[in-house]
């Protein structure tokens, strides 16, 4: 292509009507938000993911509270206290992780992301997007199951404000690393039918390993080193660490909460993972 | 019939910014696609001046496609020189992108926003959008503004479509077969809306299959079947003029007969001197229509086969 008239032509098209009338990062962010909104009304109107992804930690922890309610979990702690950092900790891998990969997958293939690639939308704006909806969608659900653990089940809730400070830099890493990582795995279905086929089975697996449904300290020495890997484990401790008395730390494997690791594990997944969306993501699978 | 080359009496591809005075809002030379071996378009170049709605007319397969979504951005090509609004679409920005209006070939999302939130989302991403609320009556879904798009019907989600690919008041508007699906009726009032787009001075690449809404709505039109330009020019030029002399057909004992002659009325004449003042058996004249044009040019036997009156 002779680039005289390329540029030449630019030049003139930069005088017309498309000239955005603000700077491009505030344009940018002002998109990401309308497209948070936009997401998070979505979100709720699908019936299958809300029931799947946003209840589905709140039905688990109600099974278990009533299932395991006649078993010693330890000194003042019942099963619902007991499960309720579990299930927040998977309450965040589910709107984050799983959310994310299966409904990008999805746009993939209906199209969503190919109209989108033809409007001058940017695509951190998207991102903003995606991420503003898992923070809402996840916030909601973890105050939900908060409070069906605190009336419902009798769940006494720590009354300090260090406890609570621990509790929102564990739940914001959290979910900034899960909907990293889901984005950056969106790329793996084939197609938007897989995604959940795909998409799942590894969320399930991360959770059983990861001491969601198991206690941890029960698992083999190799598994617990395995789930060390991967950032679940460490945000399931940290929720832990604010919601089970002291006398729980001594329980854990390393006989520590370990926060200061739980910090760096997942900060290196958010890190990597970021890395990963800036390199692999596209609006649609160009040919070449 | 001849007249299968590249534009019949027509200037040959234009310098982009030579002409004064018309601007060329698309200029693609020498398109070429191929995907591994297969080549999907050999050998395309036309131009669209600012203004101006052309057609991009060829059977299934043909590389309509490919080469509109080249000029989208959506595709790498493998060679040739393609502008589009002066950019390269393969670098085009969000600024270029701004400019553009698109409307795909296939219905995608079936999402859960309304009409409405579709549009008004859609309508947030441009500079200077249009009303949200005339687009939407525009297409004829005002009773539907409320209405979830996984709700409505197939015809009304591609009106959604032709929504969505002008809220940006694009200088462009490419439309890949966008009256699929469409009713009669909803195909008159979309030709209505191209005519008002048209009288804003929108420019648009149109791909059809129906050569009436070609005939209706585009200046020049383009011919391309397995990846070549056919024939290039003015819908009424298209073919060239031996594509438009007229056929006389009757039946003998031999079999049928065609012939194009330029004086059908004299060749009638002649036949009935001929026959001693005899009807001939199932006489008639035919004017080709754009639509027999169209066939004998991508090959479609029918036309093909009349012989020519000089021939004989």
């Amino acid at each position: 292509m002779s680039d005289d008239t390329t540029t030449g032509r630019r030049d003139g098209a930069g005088a017309g009507s498309a000239t955005p009338a603000q700077p491009a990062g505030v344009r940018t962010v002002r998109l990401g938000l309308a497209r948070a909104r936009y997401e998070v009304r979505s979100y709720f109107r699908q019936g299958d993911t809300v029931f799947f992804t946003f209840l589905f930690p709140l039905v688990l922890l109600t099974i278990f509270s009533v299932a395991f309610s006649e078993q010693p979990f330890g000194p003042g702690v019942s099963a619902a206290r007991f499960y309720l950092p579990a299930m927040l900790a998977a309450g965040v891998l589910l709107s984050g992780l799983q959310n994310m990969a299966t409904d990008i997958a999805q746009e993939k293939s209906d199209g969503t992301l190919k109209r989108l690639a033809g409007t001058p939308l940017p695509v951190v704006s998207y991102f903003i997007g995606k991420i503003g909806q898992v923070l809402v969608t996840a916030t909601l659900q973890a105050a939900l199951i908060l409070l069906v653990a605190r009336f419902a089940f009798g769940v006494e809730l720590p009354a300090d404000a260090a406890s609570w400070l621990t509790f929102a830099w564990v739940f914001v890493l959290g979910v900034a690393t899960s909907a990293v990582l889901g984005i950056a795995l969106s790329g793996i279905p084939r197609s938007g039918r897989s995604a959940t086929a795909v998409i799942i089975p590894i969320t399930l697996v991360l959770q059983f390993i990861s001491g969601i449904y198991l206690q941890f300290s029960q698992l083999p020495g190799w598994l617990q080193n395995v789930a060390s890997v991967f950032p679940l484990k460490w945000l399931a401790q940290g929720m832990r660490s604010v919601f089970l008395p002291s006398a729980f730390e001594s329980a854990e494997a390393s006989g520590s909460w370990q926060l200061p690791e739980a910090a760096i594990v997942t900060g290196v997944w958010l890190v990597a993972g970021l890395v990963l969306c800036r390199i692999t993501f596209r609006w649609i699978r160009k040919d070449g | 019939m001849e007249g299968g080359s590249n534009g019949w009496g027509l200037p040959p591809v234009p310098a982009p910014g030579h002409a004064e005075g018309m601007e060329s809002v698309v200029s693609v030379r020498n398109l070429r696609k191929s995907y591994g071996e297969h080549p999907a378009v050999e050998d395309v170049s036309f131009t669209i001046e600012r203004g101006e709605t052309f057609a991009l007319l060829g059977p299934n397969g043909a590389g309509k496609s490919t080469t509109i979504e080249i000029l989208e951005g959506y595709r790498d090509r493998t060679g040739g020189e393609v502008s589009v609004l002066g950019v390269d679409p393969a670098h085009g920005g969000l600024d270029w992108k701004a400019r553009l209006g698109i409307v795909l070939q296939s219905t995608g999302e079936t999402g859960s926003a309304t009409v409405r939130e579709q549009l008004a989302q859609f309508a947030g991403y441009y500079a200077h959008p249009r009303d949200v609320d005339e687009v939407i009556a525009a297409v004829g879904l005002a009773d539907k503004a409320r209405s979830r798009i996984s709700r409505l019907s197939g015809g009304q989600r591609r009106r959604v479509d032709v929504a969505l690919g002008i809220i940006g008041r694009p200088e462009l508007l490419f439309l890949d077969e966008p009256t699929t699906g469409f009713d009669p009726q909803a195909r008159r009032a979309f030709w209505d809306l191209i005519r008002q787009l048209q009288a804003e001075g929108t420019s648009i690449l149109l791909t059809t299959h129906y050569l009436d809404e070609a005939a209706q709505l585009a200046t020049r039109a383009g011919v391309i079947a397995n990846g070549r330009m056919l024939a290039l020019g003015p819908l009424d030029e298209l073919g060239g003029p031996t594509a438009r002399v007229p056929i006389v057909r009757w039946r003998t004992d031999a079999g049928d007969r065609a012939v194009r002659t330029d004086e059908p009325g004299a060749l009638v004449a002649r036949l009935l001197a001929e026959n001693g003042g005899a009807e001939p058996s199932e006489l008639e004249i035919v004017r080709p229509s754009l639509e027999d044009i169209y066939l004998g040019l991508v090959g479609e036997p029918e036309t093909d086969s009349a012989e020519r009156e000089d021939a004989r």
